[in-house]
């Protein structure tokens, strides 16, 4: 559905995106992931034909954003960082503008409007003027103008950024809803959502590509598992208990670390390979006299990645 | 076709609801009527002549105040990026905002019918030059839009759009009124240049189809950079 090849652009002398290349399939939700100037906005102009790449080049649906470029902006929906909308405009008005402009007219622009207003919940605000609304209800607004001509690929520049927790959770639930049925491109720097939201991340760091992979392989991919035992700690010293888990042969590491509550600790174990060691770390506990309170698996988290990728041997420097 | 009348009616409606349209018609009217009755009197004749020598005047102060946030405004804002990203060209997009601008000027000029009206009462009008003068006076603020509209599509500062607008617009009216100060050849070129000299001409009921052409250049000219200055943006 999207194809980018070698996306470069200069901006005078700064490069702020060098010869990126990645493929967005059918009905895929992708998240693009990096720091602030990292080129994800970049980007995102490039593909909605804002801007033109000083190199490589973007296909859309098989539009080639050179060659049609009018074909390439039917085939999207888009929603620029910050939600640009004109304030002055009554919700409905700006609607009723924006499908006009995409080619609809009488019945099938009223059906749009209806369906559009509907899918992003906005009829109790529809006849006030967009300068009024809340920065949540302006993105719906910014979202339903995107939609209203059904096009089959969304691009979204940070549509979660600057709304409040609960605000930003409705949109998300929106956009899963959305992304059902649609490709849908979207940028952020807020990790938690990523890996709620999409199938795929691209991490993107000083203008490249550093990483393409679902979250959880992601996750998989930059570190072991570390299992997490909280146990009961009945008078015992710390070293007398790691000394306790020390014996399970695929155990690589083990550290002790005060519990969260008193009287608890906790042991991390990290194994050799990628061994599954909760049994093991049972039968150390039960064989040690030891009370298992719990017992968690903890892969790296996504945040750990991104700040490995962005920073460390993605980039030159952070 | 269709994406220029729906960018127009949407920048002519946007007038109305800002207090930019209503300032710029107020000051219009009311320095007109200013202008217009305190000579009228003076001559005693049923003319549109004292009308026209103003008003070509104040709007060539009055116009890039319309025009200023044409381009700036939505650069400013950012809301260009949804309206470029829509699919539209340059072109539709610049000359649907100047047929808003345009739209809104017709309005106004529709308003000032009012003063020649009155005059008419008052004594025999000759119709004839009031038609061609408005013609003219359309012709002139269409090119002093146009320039507006450029110097709106160079910068994101509306000020800046409406000083560059007001110097420009300014400069090519008041090109004719130094002349005597200039050598003949010089004099006469600079004269061919003058806003202020084509549409005189049409205000005393000649309509050349020299001084159509001349405006229309000038319109023709100054949407043309201002359709190279919105497209350069996505090479920059």
């Amino acid at each position: 559905m999207i194809d980018a090849r070698d996306l470069t652009k200069h901006y005078g002398p700064v490069t702020a995106l060098k010869n990126a290349s990645f493929q967005v399939n059918r009905g895929e939700v992708v998240g693009f992931l990096g720091p602030n100037g990292a080129g994800k906005t970049t980007t995102m102009k490039i593909l909605t034909c804002f801007i033109a790449p000083s190199g490589g080049t973007a296909r859309i649906g098989g539009a080639d954003i050179f060659e049609d470029p009018i074909a390439v902006r039917e085939a999207i929906g888009y929603l620029p960082e910050n939600t640009p909308l004109y304030t002055e405009m009554l919700v409905l008005e700006y609607l009723d503008f924006v499908g006009k402009m995409r080619g609809l007219r009488g019945a099938g622009l009223g059906a749009r409007l209806r369906r559009v207003v509907e899918e992003t919940s906005l009829d109790e605000v529809i006849g006030k003027s967009i300068g009024e609304l809340s920065k949540g209800f302006r993105q719906r607004v910014g979202l339903a103008q995107a939609l209203i001509h059904e096009p089959p690929v969304l691009i979204l520049d940070e549509p979660m950024s600057g709304l409040d927790p609960n605000q930003a959770s409705e949109i998300r639930e929106l956009i899963r809803e959305i992304g059902r049925e649609r490709t849908i491109i979207l940028s952020t720097h807020n990790l938690a959502e990523v890996q709620v939201t999409c199938g795929r991340v691209l991490i993107i760091s000083q203008g490249q590509l550093v990483a393409d992979d679902t979250p959880e392989e992601l996750a998989a991919r930059a570190g072991k598992p570390r299992f997490i035992a909280t146990l009961k700690q009945n008078g015992r010293s710390a070293a007398e208990i790691r000394e306790a888990f020390a014996v399970i042969g695929d155990a690589q590491s083990v550290k002790e670390h005060a519990g969260v509550t008193p009287g608890e600790l906790q042991v991390e174990v990290v194994p050799k390979g990628n061994q599954d060691l909760r049994a093991d770390i049972f039968q150390a506990a039960v064989s040690a006299k030891l009370v298992l309170l719990g017992l968690e698996q903890r892969g790296e988290n996504l945040e750990d990645i991104f700040r490995q990728l962005t920073t460390g041997d993605g980039g030159a420097s952070s | 076709m269709r994406s220029i009348l729906t960018i127009g009616s949407r920048q002519f409606r946007s007038y109305f609801n800002g207090p930019v349209a209503y300032i710029v018609m107020c000051i219009i009217m009311l320095t007109l009527g200013f202008f217009f009755w305190k000579t009228f009197f003076l001559y005693g004749r049923a003319s549109a002549r004292e009308m026209f020598r103003w008003l070509g005047l104040i709007l060539v102060f009055a116009l890039p105040a319309l025009t200023m946030g044409l381009l700036a405004e939505e650069k400013r804002t950012g809301t260009i990026e949804l309206l470029i990203t829509m699919p539209v060209t340059e072109a539709q997009v610049i000359l649907g905002k100047f047929l808003g601008v345009l739209g809104l000027y017709a309005v106004l000029l529709v308003l000032t019918i009012a003063y020649p009206i009155s005059v008419s009462t008052l004594g025999d009008l000759d119709w004839g030059p009031v038609w061609s003068g408005y013609l003219g006076l359309f012709l002139q603020g269409s090119a002093v839009l146009a320039i507006g509209l450029m110097a709106s599509s160079w910068t994101s500062n509306q000020l800046i759009a409406l000083f560059v607008a007001l110097t420009l617009s300014v400069f090519f009216w008041i090109l004719d009124k130094f002349l005597a100060l200039l050598p003949t050849s010089a004099a006469s070129a600079l004269q061919w240049l003058s806003f202020d000299y084509h549409f005189q001409s049409m205000a005393r009921g000649v309509v050349d189809l020299r001084d159509i052409l001349f405006f229309v250049s000038v319109i023709v000219f100054a949407l043309a950079v201002a359709f190279r200055a919105l497209e350069s943006r996505r090479w920059s």
